[in-house]
């Protein structure tokens, strides 16, 4: 029995299916939108159970690789998963069908038939970005994510919206042109778009210096690394709260994803000083960021600059982790636990604002007692984004800061810290007003399970990972993606 | 003397360069769009160009990417335009406004 | 996992587990909630027993949960650990019986109980850490879980209570974390070891462990309540009086203090860290800190207030009594840690006692009310005596021994601090004594309620005269071998004699 599960297991092509099955949902949805809930929650099921075939496989043989149809680099399209990719596809699946189920009650009728192809397409983009092997299919991929990211911001069809979207296109629009000159350059010097050959042609020279320059700028500016930011919190804020929780949680963190695994294979080992500059605008953007959420009276706007804050942690532990790269893993357990939390966070924001109709921060009027689990799951994504124990937060922000002081980097770990009592006092400026009553008291709508469940699933999910970073920092490690060379981390 | 090669490759980069300007410079949305375009269009001209690498038969692999890349720059730029057009419609002006 | 390392895990969990189900339950269902409550914390108290049992008999109780390679979670019970647990669990026992009495018909009991359960697992959490990460740890999750009691009235005023408390306690927190990754990258170890761990360094490392140690000491400073960091605490007397009896007589002060114990005696060393030359400093930060906090309580009209101050005072007795770096002196400073808290508590019972029969809040609205309330008042008499440090009550051991352990060690000028202070005590206690038993109590009372045959709710009478009972038992019985006198000397003896 056991070993015709294995077999099975192991036949199945489940990347494949991971592209295949959401692409397929998207068009079912599109065509029937009277089924789109349906087929949307049956499409999301599909997926988590070929995350989990994956997951096993993986465990079973290690890394994957396949090329499509057969035709095989440079030609044709391969697909490759490490435990780099694994974590991502994990995160999507978890993170997007929680939102899912959230997202059938808190859209209206007609919303959500708009909603639903476009998320599957989504889906489908991002499962195939983490499973690419080559740049340019990687540019592709992102530019598909772009492009379903900015339909889903203008979802509510409001002139916010409209506005937030329209920044947001130009913005990854510009992001994926560097993206795409840089692969241009290294086509013409090395005559490859293969990750893997390109680790190997590439040299220290202007070309790939120059591409280098343009990937880092044009996935900065997607990924809202300080300055470039600054069409995140108009996009994130005006979206409906399902969107903003898929764009914070994992759109961001998939051009962050690209960022990461073309600096590791290609260019890390070049020996960049580049790192320095990352690790400075991380600083700059935790600090601005968390001031800038500190500052906001909207509670979406204040998610939305705590995302600008987050991202600057993942680029704070470039300098350390090039020393150092294990800490990769730490990064990564980071984003992960960040895409949780910050869902968690969008989702309970989303609660309050169908609850009273509004999200003033000021004027939110006891809500602990009246939605005490979102108030719950708001607090303990809180608990993650400060980086309290136990969380999975906590343990990534643990050992970059014991790297940080390991390397005399006092500055990088003293704005780690600082950044940690920021996110507090913005995080507790919210907590503090849910206990008192407003000077306004409104009408209260009621919100069901179906809403505050996923949110309090997300968030006690970022908690989890407080405790289970042992296994998932083995699952991160299959394939070595960050060239450990077997040390132990 | 420059080969018609380098030639393509130059008014590639010179048209990325003319885009980005366009794109930071002006307000209105169609100029910022017709930019992202001229960028793009610069980008494919610089790929075709760098083709030929050596002489003889030019290498395929940039000609399929440029025909991908001119796929998802019209539906990039459809996108845009519709956006356009309902930013219009809600606000009846065609920039985005100052940021608040 | 085996018995003995489940033990500690359940202790934990005695008061996790109702807590979370309160949480979920509705308003009325008040008898599962209160079956839940004493439940749990009777349970808790008997595996207390258990483990105190255990270890009298040589048991080792322990349980290690890695959270990373390298990185633990421990929970043991060691001598030190079982003193406090044994505090907490008791005094919530008592305290739950308490709430239940003084909540009896306010809104909200389910969070507030959910959050009070909350709070105790993170106390007993942070006695039975067995490393300073657990410790970290739980001292965080004490401080999450406070908040909502702080805030529990949801006026404006305790939101800005609240908002003081966790400016303070936070900032406490980064600098604890801090100070324990800096010690990791030192050491590779954060394991609590009698006479410390952190000795075997290179002399080139002792101005980093000199940080290291400002660090962790200022971030346990803030709950401890020392001088300069105090300024929550009178603050978050808006609290309910249940939440100011366990904040201030055990669970946030306690832990600070007690975080300042494990620190020094089993990260650094009692003798390490005063061959550092960081004993010193602390024993006058502390010495100021008592007299200081006596002499702002004297001019308190608010009850609460006052007694607020006075803790911010006897608090640091524990911190001086470690800091003379002496065996007897230890003795004082860790027996301190139960007598203070049983005191304490018993106050505060009778200041809620006050405040929910007769309306009474001020010193000056106290006038005869030993007549209406007279177990009240004797029980605040007995705890109001044993802080002036009067024998036989408990206070009076703690000082004596405080005293004798200056000596020992040549630090005469502890002994002014401990008079002064004492009669400080006095100043700003027998006023209180006075007016309650001898002025002429008013015609009518502020806001009075009327329980029938008794001068007040019985589960609102009874937890203070236990308390008051058991302070006065620690102090008459001090040399009975499970008394908390003889285990604050094995606690001592294990730092100082053996090899």
């Amino acid at each position: 029995m056991a070993s015709l599960i294995n077999t099975f297991i192991n036949t199945l092509n489940w990347p494949v299916l991971l592209i295949l099955l959401p692409l397929i949902g998207a068009m079912i949805c599109f065509i029937w939108p009277r089924s789109a809930i349906l087929t949307g929650l049956i499409t999301l099921s599909a997926v988590l159970c070929c995350v989990a075939g994956l997951t096993w496989q993986l465990l079973e043989h290690g890394v994957y690789r396949h090329p499509v149809g057969g035709w095989g680099a440079p030609l044709g399209i391969d697909l490759y998963a490490d435990g780099l990719s694994l974590i991502m596809l994990l995160t999507t699946a978890l993170v997007g069908s929680a939102i899912s189920v959230y997202s059938t009650a808190y859209l209206k009728p007609q919303e959500s038939t708009r909603f639903w192809p476009v998320w599957l397409l989504l889906l489908a983009a991002l499962n195939a970005l983490f499973l690419s092997a080559d740049l340019f299919n990687l540019y592709v991929t992102l530019e598909l994510m772009g492009l379903a990211a900015v339909t889903l911001t203008a979802l509510s069809a409001t002139r916010q919206a409209y506005n937030g979207a329209m920044r947001y296109l130009l913005a990854t629009l510009l992001g994926s042109l560097c993206y795409l000159l840089a692969i241009a350059l290294l086509y013409h010097a090395y005559a490859t778009v293969d990750i893997s050959l390109l680790a190997q042609r590439v040299d220290s020279s202007p070309v790939s210096w120059a591409a280098f320059g343009l990937i880092s700028a044009g996935l900065a500016l997607k990924t809202a690394l300080f300055p470039l930011h600054f069409w995140l919190p108009p996009a994130h804020s005006s979206a409906p709260a399902p969107v903003s929780a898929l764009l914070s949680a994992l759109v961001v963190k998939a051009s962050f994803y690209i960022l990461l695994r073309v600096w590791l294979e290609i260019f890390a080992p070049l020996g960049a000083g580049a790192v320095e500059l990352f690790g400075l605008l991380g600083m700059l953007a935790v600090v601005w960021g968390s001031i800038q959420a500190l500052r906001q009276t909207r509670l979406k706007l204040l998610i939305a600059y705590s995302t600008v804050a987050q991202i600057g942690y993942l680029f704070m532990a470039f300098p350390l982790a090039s020393n150092r790269p294990q800490l990769w893993a730490a990064v990564l357990y980071l984003a992960l636990s960040h895409a949780l939390a910050k869902s968690a966070m969008f989702l309970s924001a989303g609660n309050l604002l169908k609850y009273g109709g509004h999200d003033r921060i000021s004027d939110l009027d006891r809500v602990v007692q009246r939605l005490p689990l979102t108030a719950a799951a708001f607090a303990l994504a809180g608990v993650s984004i400060m980086g309290l124990p136990p969380s999975g937060g906590f343990i990534s922000k643990w050992l970059l800061l014991e790297a940080a002081i390991t390397q005399g980097r006092w500055d990088l770990a003293l704005v780690m810290i600082f950044g940690g009592l920021l996110a507090a006092a913005y995080i507790f400026k919210v907590l503090g007003r849910t206990f008192t009553q407003a000077a306004t008291t409104h009408e209260a709508r009621a919100v069901p399970a179906s809403m505050e469940w996923p949110a309090l699933l997300l968030a006690l999910g970022a908690i989890v990972l407080g405790f289970i970073a042992i296994p998932m920092f083995g699952l991160i490690h299959i394939g070595d993606a960050f060239g450990l060379g077997g040390v132990q981390p | 003397m420059i080969s018609s090669a380098n030639l393509y490759a130059l008014t590639g980069s010179g048209l990325f360069s003319l885009g980005l300007y366009g794109l930071i410079m002006y307000a209105h949305l169609l100029r910022k769009i017709l930019a992202i375009n001229v960028m793009g269009s610069g980008i494919f001209l610089l790929l075709v160009a760098l083709a030929y690498r050596s002489p003889g038969q030019p290498d395929v692999v940039p000609h399929a990417m440029v025909i991908t890349g001119i796929v998802v720059a019209v539906s990039a730029t459809a996108l845009a335009l519709g956006l356009m057009l309902k930013l219009a419609t809600h606000s009846s002006s065609t920039q985005l406004p100052d940021e608040d | 996992m085996t018995l003995n390392e489940s033990i500690p895990l359940l202790v934990v969990l005695s008061s996790l587990v109702p807590g979370l189900i309160i949480f979920g339950l509705a308003e009325e269902r008040s008898t599962l909630r209160i079956v839940l409550n004493l439940l749990g914390a009777v349970i808790k108290f008997a595996l207390v027993i258990w483990m105190l049992w255990g270890v009298y008999n040589g048991q080792h109780y322990e349980l290690r949960i890695a959270l990373l390679t390298d990185l633990e979670l421990v929970l043991r019970a060691g001598p030190l650990a079982l003193l406090f647990v044994i505090l907490s669990s008791v005094l919530w026992l008592v305290t739950t019986v308490y709430a239940i009495g003084y909540l009896e018909n306010s809104p909200f009991r389910s969070r507030f109980f959910s959050f009070f359960s909350l709070c105790v697992t993170a106390t007993v959490g942070v006695a039975l850490s067995g490393n300073m990460i657990t410790f970290l740890l739980f001292y965080e999750l004490l401080t999450l879980a406070t908040y909502p009691l702080i805030v529990h009235r949801g006026t404006e005023q305790a939101r800005k209570a609240g908002q003081t408390y966790l400016i303070y306690t936070i900032f406490g927190g980064a600098l604890l974390l801090l100070g324990t990754v800096w010690l990791y990258t030192l050491t590779g170890t954060l394991e609590f070891t009698p006479r410390g761990f952190v000795s075997q360094l290179d002399p080139s490392h002792y101005p980093a462990l000199i940080m290291i140690f400002i660090l962790l000491i200022g971030g346990l400073g803030v709950k401890a309540a020392l001088f300069p960091l105090h300024g929550w605490l009178p603050q978050a007397m808006v609290a309910p009086a249940p939440v100011s009896a366990l904040l201030h007589a055990v669970a946030v002060v306690k832990a600070g203090a007690f975080g300042i114990v494990r620190v020094v005696y089993e990260v650094f060393g009692v003798e390490f860290a005063s061959s550092l030359g960081v004993t010193t400093p602390l024993a006058i930060l502390a010495a100021f800190t008592i007299i200081f906090g006596s002499l702002r309580a004297l001019f308190q009209d608010d009850l609460k207030r006052r007694l607020a101050f006075s803790t911010i005072s006897q608090v640091s007795y524990i911190t001086l009594g470690v800091a003379i770096a002496g065996p007897i002196a230890t003795i004082g400073g860790v027996v301190h840690l139960v007598h203070q808290g049983l005191m304490k508590i018993t106050l505060f019972f009778c200041a809620g006692n006050l405040a929910e029969t007769l309306g009474i809040h001020k010193v000056s609205e106290m006038n005869g009310v030993g007549r209406r309330m007279p177990w009240t008042m004797a029980a605040f008499t007995i705890g109001a005596f044993g802080m002036i440090g009067a024998p036989p009550v408990a206070g009076f051991i703690s000082k004596w021994y405080l005293g004798l352990g200056a000596l020992d060690a040549d630090q005469g000028w502890v002994i002014f601090v401990l008079a002064g202070s004492s009669l400080l005590n006095a100043a700003y206690f027998l006023p209180i004594l006075h007016t309650a038993w001898f002025k002429q109590p008013p015609e009518h009372w502020h806001a009075e309620h009327d329980f029938g045959r008794h001068e007040t709710a019985l589960a609102l009478l009874i937890p203070p005269i236990i308390t008051a009972l058991l302070a006065l038992g620690a102090g008459l019985l001090a040399s009975v071998a499970v008394s908390p006198l003889e285990w604050a000397k094995i606690i001592a003896a294990r730092e100082f004699y053996q090899p």
